[in-house]
């Protein structure tokens, strides 16, 4: 399956990904710029990404510990997300979504 | 005054505070700094309440639990916490020995420094906007020093955290409070929620929902907070600017010691655990070597590793004799005699 990635820059990138792993860490292990301070734990909102709208409803909803990370977040929109909280599943093949300004 | 002691410890998360237990069986007593309120690193400050599945023996300990337990086991050889204060500086002295010099202007004399400083020190995330670093302790304060200052002005607090409605609380009754959040949900102690609520509906503070877009200086000790709700923006002068967005770790001063890095990390051996500067060593997080794994427990070993070190520094004459704490008769009745 494939994701589809842009970074601060502007740059569009399509990633390989796996369902086994976490967005954020797809993003991480190509070399793309993204904090990720706390590795996944969500306990540093350093991984915030904006989801493109149509597939925002296909993601698994956001719960009281992500949102309430995302308070940590900069420039927080409707689709803001962590991408460490993101699971990947094969019905997220092709998923659109943008890195958050530091 | 220069206070004295075998070894500086700088950084009490849990590496820091299992370093005091292993120096102290060797009879090496510490003071440990942290730029902190309180000890426990990573795991007080980020994570107290996570369960941690893999310290050995224990099935599952919370952050904090993990913390009390280590200040637990170390309390027994006294040491010394300098909290709330950053390490600035080191000095080498004519005796060989080092002087740790703090942001709170305290100054100790030790023999050897053992830096477990994590990914640095904790302090407040800024504000991502270009151009405002001159603002900054002027009109736009991470942490409140002097509150007498904010005496009679308007303010704007922004965030939805503990420090956020702490102070918007505490400064409501001297100053124009508004706070500003992202939404009107706070991941705060129910206490302070219920508190702030009650001084909003009071007419005490008022609450505004939105993010901050830009500011601007207004030359004339106020500054212009542009404000986003949604769509629609707005201006908001304000004498004072208090952004709690949580905190951040940079490396800070550590930087500047002259010690051998790989990018913000420290080089060590994997022997005794000792810097590129005889007698610094670090631990934990903050040090690098191949294979370097960052987990507690690794900090764990390598804290056991550097004290047998540490105990040539601290005692040049004499012999460290290795004894189990189960069989040294000497070891349990120090650990006993609080
Ligand atoms: C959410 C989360 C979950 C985790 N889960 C696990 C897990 O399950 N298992 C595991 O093994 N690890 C886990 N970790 C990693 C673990 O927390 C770290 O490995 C551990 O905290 C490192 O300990 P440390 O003592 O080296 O540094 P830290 O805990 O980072 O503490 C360093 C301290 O040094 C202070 N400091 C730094 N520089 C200075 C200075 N100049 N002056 C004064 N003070 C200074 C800092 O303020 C800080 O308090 C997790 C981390 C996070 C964020
Ligand atoms: S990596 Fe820290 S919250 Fe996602």
């Amino acid at each position: 399956m494939k994701i589809l990635v842009t970074d601060r820059d502007g740059n569009k990138q399509i990633l390989e990904a796996d369902t086994s792993s976490t967005l954020m860490e797809i993003i991480r292990d190509e070399g793309i710029d993204i904090e990720a301070a706390c590795g996944g734990c969500c306990a540093c909102a350093t991984c915030h990404v904006y989801i493109d709208d149509k597939w925002l409803n296909r993601i698994d909803p956001i719960d009281d510990d992500e949102e309430s990370m995302l308070d940590q977040a900069f420039d927080v929109k409707k689709n803001s997300r962590l991408s460490c909280q993101i699971h990947l599943n094969e019905e997220l093949d092709g998923l659109e979504l943008e890195l958050a300004p530091e | 005054m220069i206070e004295k002691t075998d070894v500086v410890i700088i950084g009490a998360g849990p590496v820091g505070l299992f370093a005091i237990f292993e120096l102290g069986l060797l009879n090496i007593s510490c003071h440990v700094i942290d730029n902190l309120n309180k000890p426990g690193g990573q795991c007080a400050e980020l994570y107290p309440e996570k369960p941690i599945y893999d310290i050995p023996s224990r099935v599952s300990i919370s952050g904090q639990e993990l913390t009390d337990e280590l200040l637990a086991q170390a309390k027994p050889f006294k040491p010394v916490y300098h909290l709330s204060q950053q390490v600035e500086k080191i000095e080498k002295l004519d005796s060989n020995e080092w002087l740790i010099m703090t942001s709170l202007n305290k100054s100790i004399q030790a023999k050897c420094i053992v830096i477990a400083a994590g990914a640095g020190s904790f302090v407040p995330r800024k504000l991502p906007i270009k151009n405002i670093d001159h603002l900054e302790e002027k009109n736009i304060l991470y942490a409140v020093r002097n509150k007498s200052i904010l005496e009679g002005k308007k303010i704007l607090i922004v965030g939805g955290g503990d420090s956020a409605l702490d102070w918007t609380n505490e400064l409501s009754k001297i100053s124009n409070v508004t706070l500003m959040h992202r939404r009107k949900e706070f991941k705060a102690s129910p206490d302070s929620v219920s508190r702030m609520l009650d001084l909003e509906k009071n007419k005490k503070l008022n609450f505004l929902l939105g993010q901050i877009q830009g500011i601007e200086d207004l030359k004339n000790d106020k500054i212009k907070v542009i404000i986003q709700n949604n769509d629609e923006m707005e201006d908001f002068e304000v004498d004072y600017l208090l952004p709690f967005f949580g905190l951040k770790m940079e490396l800070g001063p550590i930087a500047n010691w002259g010690l051998n890095l790989d990018e913000n990390l420290i080089k060590v051996d994997t022997e005794k655990f000792e810097t590129s500067i005889p007698s610094i060593f670090a631990i934990g997080d903050i040090n690098i070597y191949p294979g370097k794994l960052k987990l507690i427990l690794s900090g764990f070993h390598e804290a056991a590793l550097m004290a047998q070190e540490c105990f040539k520094y601290c005692f040049p004459d004499k012999k460290n004799i290795f004894r189990y704490t189960t069989s040294s008769k000497e070891l349990q009745k120090k650990l006993s005699s609080t």
